[in-house]
């Protein structure tokens, strides 16, 4: 079965989102909590940019390979590739903050599981 | 246990759903209009050879701002969380760590200077080459990683970080009214001439605008860095 290389990715992203999602749902430690995110901020980045692919496009930077002229018919979509740039940024970003809570955390209560922030539950 | 269970078959049915996702994708064979307007335009209107530079810090300029926006405040939070109290020493509870190897400390007096030098070259030649502001950025808050790895007790003036960051910042935001005033509208290019196309100085105010980015996501994520030493 012949399979595009941009299902491909777009596979595996969305599996590396369930993935996220799992570990964040089932793990205990905030650490792996912080991880399950960064998983599913990597799967939504793999998801976007296949979307973006064309068949047989080459990245969108001009050079003696691609003209100006031909430009339209052999580069992939730049959109896709601009919102990911701007989505990785947001996210070390989103990263950060949550590091820094865990950091937090471990200092008032000297453990990293969720179950000790059980009186912040409700 | 039982939650274990519920939480799979919760993932099981929103695999279901994305796999139909999966099966109904066709791979796209010819450029959108909007790509195509961009890709065809973008070389000649802004003269800048990738054409990502160009949606990135022209078409989607203000996104930009509002991105580096939001890395200036998710970097105050992180300043905010993990600021120090005046009664602990900076430096106490590191030492005691093990000291950083020969090795790592040899490696960083070597590389240091050479990993800020890449990140330079990076930002400058955003709109030739892949890369730019953010990843250029990235690359010498990486050294600045290494410098904290070799050496823990590193001194970090703070205030010319925030002094870089605080300015690239301002000159951001001037450089894109000065686009309102010369130009087309907020954050446009073609305040300075275009240059010519594929070379150093060219796609106008791109270079410029990447330099601030660069300079001002480096120093960012330098003070995100030295936060968490602790």
């Amino acid at each position: 079965m012949y399979l595009p290389v941009s299902a491909i990715v777009l596979t595996s992203g969305l599996a590396l989102v369930l993935i996220g999602l799992w570990v964040m749902l089932i793990r205990k430690n905030l650490i792996r909590m912080i991880l399950g995110f960064s998983l599913i901020d990597t799967g939504t980045h793999m998801v976007i940019v296949s979307l973006g692919y064309v068949t047989g496009g080459t990245a969108p930077i001009l050079d003696q390979a691609v003209g100006t002229v031909d430009a339209v018919s052999k580069v992939v979509d730049p959109v896709p590739s601009a919102l990911v740039l701007t989505a990785i940024v947001i996210g070390l970003g989103v990263t950060a903050v949550m590091l820094s809570y865990a950091v937090r955390l471990y200092d008032q209560k000297k453990s990293l599981s969720i179950d000790d922030c059980a009186e912040s539950k409700w | 246990m039982i939650k274990r269970y519920f939480v799979l078959f919760i993932l099981l049915l929103l695999g279901m759903m994305l796999l139909q996702v999966v099966q109904s994708y066709h791979e796209h064979t010819r450029l959108g209009s909007l790509a195509t307007r961009y890709v065809g335009e973008g070389p000649k209107e802004l003269g800048a050879a990738n054409i990502v530079t160009a949606v990135v810090v022209t078409y989607r300029g203000l996104d930009t701002l509002g991105e580096v926006t939001v890395l200036f405040i998710s970097a105050a939070g992180v300043g905010l969380l993990l600021r120090r109290r005046k009664e602990e020493a900076p430096g106490e509870p590191s030492d005691l760590r093990t000291p950083a190897s020969e090795l790592v400390r040899t490696a960083m007096d070597l590389l240091f200077p050479m990993v800020l030098l890449l990140g330079i070259y990076i930002f400058i030649n955003g709109h030739l080459t892949p890369g730019g502001g953010f990843q250029g950025g990235a690359v010498m808050a990486s050294g600045v990683m290494l410098l904290f790895l070799a050496l823990p007790q590193a001194p970090v003036s703070h205030t010319l970080l925030s002094l870089t960051e605080s300015l690239s910042g301002f000159g951001y935001v001037l450089i894109g009214v000065l686009g309102v005033l010369l130009a087309g509208g907020f954050l446009d290019n073609r305040i300075m001439g275009l240059g010519r196309y594929g070379t150093l100085f060219s796609a106008g105010a791109i270079p410029l605008i990447y330099i601030l980015i660069g300079l001002k996501v480096g120093t960012e994520l330098s003070s995100v860095l030295e936060r968490f030493r602790r």
